[in-house]
Order: structure tokens, then C-alpha cells, then sequence
């Protein structure tokens, strides 16, 4: 199973194993379900799949036996009087405009990690981090984060500050338009430590293991609001760390690639928008040196397509002062690849990528050359190293 | 008492509901509901969400009759109904 990458797709679960110097997949679970992540837990070696049935709803499912059987999971549910501001209307009296209120319910898993000793932690949307200490047996929404001042404040006691300043994302199920939680990095150094990232508001970090939070996003630059620097309105797409060097963390933007040398605090843009080296989902960080990082670019967002009909890697080894086209394997023709959040991962020197075009992509030698491992998979949704 | 039948789907995730004869103590929806979970637990969250409402992609019928409250689930079961749970289809 160490190794093995599991894949996550439209249509179920795929485990991918090496056989004889090449990557073979098998379809190890969840035939026919929307699974939108799957990973390991690296305590435990329980592999956890993230699954969004069309007619039944979010399932959190797990495998004992590295993905030979799968059981529904204990579910995550939104605790009674869980509720968000989803929007304004007018005052009938002409007055302010009141919020609206909505009672929260799972619409989708989006995302797993996992902390200290037998913590894990799942991203949803309605934005929500559900925290469970039992090595998964039950989970908890972390109030602090849900009641956080930049979303309107504590709506279990009261009516908050009426107002938000977390927008929807285009990912929501059941076309509502609610906040979404897809990254989740907690301190290899200290599981005190956590970041999380939001579509739409931005990166969070908590030092006090979940107990209160502040917005990390100074030198964040949006596209799309009056005050392009406004604390709130970003759009990280995702942000991944160094695991040897946490203060090294990378963030794949709707509106850049940006990069922290200083663990979140401040921000630089590291795009070049010439080099096609902007738009795109998914980052990779390499495991010992923070300095080095791959995306796959995508041409704008108002395409999000590959560029040029080309798909290609972006690497940078000097923290995105220059980044280099890898396209070795790659097809360089009619290519309408789009590569989501959570599907680029490495491991090591090896880094895999998988298209919502089913394509699967393997690179044993940190992205100079790459195999196809599978042209015909269903959109995958989530690439990860076991 | 009311008999309820599950879509064939429903299956595919509480295999030993199969070929079983879903009788339910219940005089009503949300009655009949608990009754299946007491059968098999889980169920509920897949016909339901955690407020207790239908899911918006679930479809109940009582005989040929569409339910109306698939909020409150209040909806009056008869001894003799059928209560059908059902994947609703929006075309496609």
C-alpha cells in the first residue's frame, strides 16, 4: 500500500500500484459514486474516501485492508443550530438590509488531513473543519472557526454581526453557492499549528489547535473586488507546505500563485503570467526543500483549459523567482486537460496528476519525463500518495 | 401495517434489507423512517438530511401519491399503505 497512489473519480475509487516498472490501476471501490478524496492515514494505515452521492447525500466511507473492503464511516453531521448568512434582503420598512440566515447541512466533503495523534480533520462545504480526536470515530465541528468574526460571529447564540465576508464556491453540490474548506495543512513541527484555506475568504491559521483563528492573507491581491486588497473575497484554490520546512507554503490562487517564506504572515506573487504561470488548481511543495514547487497551469479563468491545447508541469526550485516547462510525455496536441485542486501529488521524486479528462499522469523523476498510467479513467477529482 | 419498498439502490449500501418484507410500526413518514433505521442503521441519512428533511434528489410516495411535508415528513400512514422511497429523476 506505501506508495501505491490512490485516485479519487467521478466513478469511484482507484488504487494504483507498481507492476513491472510500470503503474497499473484497479478500480478498488465505490463503483459508480462521486468520490471527491481519498487518502491514508499514516497512523492507522485506514484509507478514507470522501464520497458525494447524487441522490443520498455526503458519505464519509473507510477501508481497513488497504481498499479490499469499505464500510460507511460514523457520518458528519452539522451540530442542531448550525447556521450561516447566505445573503441580504431588503428591509420592508426601506431600512438596512437584514441578513438572511440558513440552518447548515452537509452538502459536500472536500477534504481530509490528518494531525497528531489520532487527529483528523475533514473540510466541507457548508464551510465547515470537523475535527474528530478518536482517530475518526466521531467528529466535531470546531466552533471557533465557524463562529469566526469574519463570517458574522457566533449565529449559535445570537444574530452575529449580520454580516460575512465568505463568499460560495462554484464546487458546492445541489447548486447552492456556500463556502468551501479544501485545504487543510496542519505543522508536521506542532499540531497546535493548522492552516486551513476557503473558497471563498481566504487562509486561516490557529495556533492554539483550533481554538481561535486569524486571517493570514497580507500581500494576497484579488481580481474581481473594489479593494483589491481586502483581507477577505480570496480565492485560494489550494496551499500546500514543505513538510521539512513549514514555514515555506505555497498557494495556488484564482488570481496568482503566491508563495509565504514566513509560514502564511505575508505573501508574494510569484506568477508569470507570460510563461503561462497564473491560473490553475493544484500546487505540489517538495518534501525537503521549500523552496521548490510544481502547479499545472491552466489558460485563465475564464477558460480553464490547458494552454494552447499543450499540458505542461510548471516547476520552480528557487521559490518562484523562475519556474521551468516540463512537457516531456505530456500531450502537446488537442490537450483540454483540466487538473483540479486536489490532483497533483508527490512523494519523493515522484509526482502523479490526473485530469478531469481521465487522463493519469506519473513522473519517477520530479516531473522531467512523464508516463501515461491511464487515458480513460472518469474526471478524477483527487490524486494521493498512500 | 404500512409496508414500505426501497428503490433497488438503496440496496447496493444495507444489502440485508434485500428481499425482506419492510413491515413498519408507523402512522406516519417520519415514524416509518425511524422504524427503517432501527433496521438498519445509517439508513435515515441517506433518505434524510441531518435537519430530518427528504433529500432534494428523494422522491416518497404513499400508494401513487407524491408526500407533501418532506420537511416535517407528517404525511399519515394507514395500516394497509405502501410506502415507497424512491431516487427522484430529473431527466438525463
Amino acid at each position: 500500500m506505501h506508495g501505491s497512489i490512490l485516485v479519487a473519480t467521478r466513478k469511484g475509487t482507484f488504487i494504483v500500484e507498481r507492476s513491472n516498472g510500470g503503474w497499473k490501476p484497479r478500480l478498488a471501490g465505490h463503483v459508480g459514486a462521486c468520490v471527491n478524496f481519498v487518502a491514508r492515514d499514516p497512523a492507522t494505515g485506514t484509507l478514507w474516501a470522501l464520497l458525494g452521492h447524487g441522490h443520498w447525500g455526503a458519505k464519509l466511507s473507510r477501508s481497513r485492508d488497504g481498499g479490499n473492503t469499505w464500510e460507511d464511516a460514523p457520518q458528519i453531521t452539522y451540530p442542531e443550530g448550525a447556521r450561516y448568512i447566505d445573503g441580504a434582503e431588503p428591509s420592508p420598512d426601506g431600512g438596512a438590509a437584514r441578513p438572511t440566515f440558513k440552518p447548515a447541512t452537509l452538502l459536500k466533503l472536500w477534504c481530509i488531513a490528518f494531525g497528531g495523534p489520532g487527529e483528523v480533520y475533514v473540510g466541507t462545504i457548508p464551510g465547515g473543519l470537523f475535527v474528530s480526536r478518536d482517530g475518526g470515530e466521531s467528529f466535531t465541528l470546531n466552533r471557533g472557526l465557524w463562529n469566526h468574526p469574519s463570517r458574522g460571529g457566533d449565529l449559535f447564540a445570537g444574530e452575529g454581526t449580520g454580516v460575512t465576508h465568505w463568499f460560495g464556491t462554484p464546487a458546492s453540490e445541489g447548486g447552492e453557492f456556500a463556502p468551501g474548506i479544501h485545504s487543510i495543512v496542519v505543522d508536521p513541527r506542532d499540531p497546535k499549528r493548522i492552516l486551513v484555506a476557503v473558497s471563498t475568504a481566504g487562509v486561516l491559521e490557529s495556533t492554539d489547535g483550533g481554538e481561535t483563528w486569524r486571517g493570514r492573507n497580507e500581500g494576497m491581491r484579488n481580481d474581481y473586488l473594489p479593494d483589491q486588497a481586502a483581507e477577505w473575497g480570496h480565492d485560494p484554490h489550494l496551499i500546500e507546505i514543505c513538510r521539512a520546512a513549514p514555514d515555506h507554503v505555497w498557494q495556488q490562487n484564482h488570481c496568482g500563485v503566491f508563495y509565504s517564506e514566513d509560514g502564511a504572515r505575508t505573501w508574494k506573487d510569484v506568477s508569470r503570467p507570460s510563461e503561462g504561470v497564473r491560473f490553475g488548481f493544484p500546487v505540489a511543495v517538495d518534501e525537503h526543500d521549500g523552496r521548490t514547487a510544481w502547479i499545472v497551469p491552466g489558460r485563465s479563468d475564464e477558460q480553464r483549459m490547458a494552454i494552447d491545447g499543450g499540458l505542461f508541469v510548471a516547476r520552480t526550485e528557487d521559490g518562484g523567482e523562475s519556474w521551468t516547462p516540463l512537457r516531456h510525455g505530456l500531450p502537446q496536441e488537442h490537450a483540454y486537460d483540466v487538473v483540479y485542486r486536489h490532483a497533483l501529488h508527490n512523494r519523493g521524486d515522484v509526482l502523479a496528476f490526473g485530469s478531469t479528462t481521465g487522463n493519469l499522469f506519473v513522473s519517477d523523476d520530479r516531473g522531467e519525463h512523464w508516463s501515461v498510467v491511464a487515458h480513460h479513467l472518469p474526471p478524477i477529482h483527487a490524486v494521493r500518495f498512500a | 401495517m404500512p409496508r414500505v419498498e426501497l428503490t433497488r439502490h438503496l440496496f447496493a449500501f444495507f444489502p440485508h434489507l434485500t428481499h425482506r418484507d419492510l413491515e413498519v410500526e408507523a402512522s406516519t413518514v417520519r415514524e416509518a423512517i425511524a422504524a427503517l433505521e432501527r433496521l438498519a442503521p445509517g439508513i435515515a441519512f441517506y433518505i434524510c438530511d441531518e435537519r430530518g428533511s427528504l433529500r432534494p434528489h428523494v422522491n416518497v410516495f404513499i400508494g401513487d401519491e407524491r408526500v407533501v411535508d418532506r420537511k416535517g415528513l407528517t404525511d399519515r400512514l394507514r395500516p394497509n399503505d405502501r410506502l415507497f422511497i424512491l431516487q427522484a429523476l430529473s431527466g438525463g
